[in-house]
Order: C-alpha cells, then sequence, then structure tokens
C-alpha cells in the first residue's frame, strides 16, 4: 500500500514539477507547482512527519505560492508570451548527456543490497515535535524569527515607492 | 519495497529538474519558484533521513530550510518589483548591470 502510493505520488510531483517548469504562462506554472507541493505534502505524511506535511501546505502551497501569484497578477504577466523559452538546440546536449548520467547512477544505487531495505515506519507526533522545538531547539527558532523580522524589514526597504529624490541629484 | 534510497532518487531528480529550471528560464519569477523547489527536494531528503535514522532532528531542520525560504521568497520577489519599476520587464537576461 505506501509503496503503490508512493510511486502514484511521485509520478504526480515528478510531472507537475516537470510541466511546471516548461510552461510559458507563469500563472500556469505556480498551479503546477502548487500540485507538486501537495504531492509531497502527501509524501511527508507518508514518511512519518504529519506536522510537516501540515506546515509544507499552509506555507509553501498557501502562503507563498500565493505570493507569487499576487506579485505576478500584480506586475500583469499573466497573459505574456516570453519571447523565446528554453532554447532547446542550446541545452538539448547537456540535457541528454546529464540525464543518461543520473539513470547511471540510479541504477549503479538501486543495484546497493540496501535498496531492498524496507524504510523503517516512523511516526512523529505534532506534541513531540513542537516539545523539541520549543525546548532543545527554543535558541534556534529564535533566530530563525530574527531572520524573518529581517526579512520583512529588507522586503519593505526594498518594496517602498521612492520619494522624489532623483531630481535633486 | 521502497527503501530510503527511493525517496533521495525521487528528491535528486527534483533538484535537477529546479536546476534545469533555473538555468533555462528567463523569467524572473519562474526562477524562484524553482529556487523553492530546489529546497523543497532538500525538505524531501532531511524527512527521508529522519524517517530512515528514527530521528527528530531533519524534521526540525525543515522548518529551518522554510524560514528560509520564505525570507528569500519575500526579499526576491521585492527585489522584482524594484526592478520591474526600473525596467518594466523582469527578464534576467536584461539583469546584467550591478551598477546604478
Amino acid at each position: 500500500m505506501a509503496s503503490l502510493l508512493f510511486y502514484i505520488l511521485g509520478f504526480i510531483m515528478l510531472t507537475a514539477t516537470l510541466l511546471c517548469i516548461t510552461r510559458r504562462n507563469p500563472v500556469h506554472a505556480v498551479i503546477y507547482l502548487v500540485v507538486g507541493f501537495f504531492a509531497l505534502a502527501l509524501m511527508f505524511y507518508l514518511l512519518g512527519a504529519p506536522l510537516v506535511a501540515a506546515w509544507e501546505v499552509i506555507v509553501y502551497a498557501g502562503a507563498i505560492m500565493v505570493l507569487f501569484l499576487f506579485i505576478i497578477m500584480m506586475l500583469g504577466l499573466a497573459p505574456q508570451e516570453l519571447p523565446e523559452g528554453p532554447n532547446w538546440h542550446r541545452w538539448g546536449p547537456l540535457v541528454l548527456l546529464s540525464s543518461s548520467l543520473m539513470a547511471c547512477t540510479l541504477l549503479l544505487i538501486f543495484q546497493d543490497p540496501a535498496a531492498t531495505e524496507i524504510i523503517g515506519t516512523y511516526y512523529l507526533a505534532p506534541q513531540e515535535l513542537g516539545e523539541a522545538l520549543f525546548g532543545r531547539y527554543a535558541l534556534a527558532v529564535e533566530v530563525v524569527s530574527f531572520q524573518l523580522l529581517f526579512a520583512s524589514i529588507g522586503a519593505y526597504m526594498l518594496g517602498r515607492s521612492l520619494p522624489k529624490e532623483d531630481d535633486e541629484s | 519495497m521502497i527503501s530510503v534510497y527511493h525517496y533521495m532518487s525521487v528528491a535528486a531528480i527534483l533538484f535537477a529538474l529546479g536546476t534545469f529550471g533555473v538555468l533555462t528560464r528567463r523569467n524572473a519569477i519562474v526562477v524562484f519558484m524553482c529556487i523553492e523547489l530546489m529546497l523543497n527536494s532538500v525538505n524531501l531528503t532531511f524527512i527521508a533521513l529522519s524517517s530512515h535514522l528514527q530521528n527528530m532532528d531533519g524534521q526540525v531542520f525543515v522548518l529551518f530550510v522554510m524560514t528560509v525560504a520564505a525570507a528569500e521568497a519575500a526579499v526576491g520577489l521585492a527585489l522584482m518589483i524594484a526592478f520591474y519599476r526600473n525596467r518594466e520587464s523582469i527578464d534576467v537576461d536584461q539583469i546584467n548591470m550591478l551598477k546604478w
């Protein structure tokens, strides 16, 4: 059951990602990326991380992707076609070489006897993770909260409309 | 049957797809989305190894990676807006002048 779910979710995620990086319209790319993130969240749940799966949906698919969508629509980029997408004439050989290299690597990896070991069942309750975050890792959580504060100040400084100082200089 | 290698392989393919998107796309917002994708493949690696080693530290680090991704998205999109005000475009091929 779990292995069937893994293959279905992996297929959905890789297909959605491939469609995301090849769409011309950025809004379609955002939608496909959200589909991929939902599949990734289900995969996290499958790996016994329900709280991280919830974060994935709330923070990534909910907040960050809506921010991207908002910026795309605010700048009016949605109907605009890019003049040329990935130049397959230039990138094709590189894609071919690197994908065959990755195929060889995967073949070698799955020949390893440890590849047949079933991944152990592991379940981390949200309560345990929360206690670790606010107990053992409390200092680190404070540091990342400062990072969010600095990022919001930086985004405000970058995004504010400049006063008319260009005329003076 | 699914081993930890299966999850790591999916994460590696996701990272490669993200890198390919960063290299080939010219819309700067899509480039940012590909960077988010690469960060997410790293998250998948953390969670898979956390489950494999029966250890919660990987899941804690995912929180930090997500914070970095959120901060990067906010600052990067503010940069996009500032750039769009100057150039009326967000084509990365036009972001080639560091001087004002």
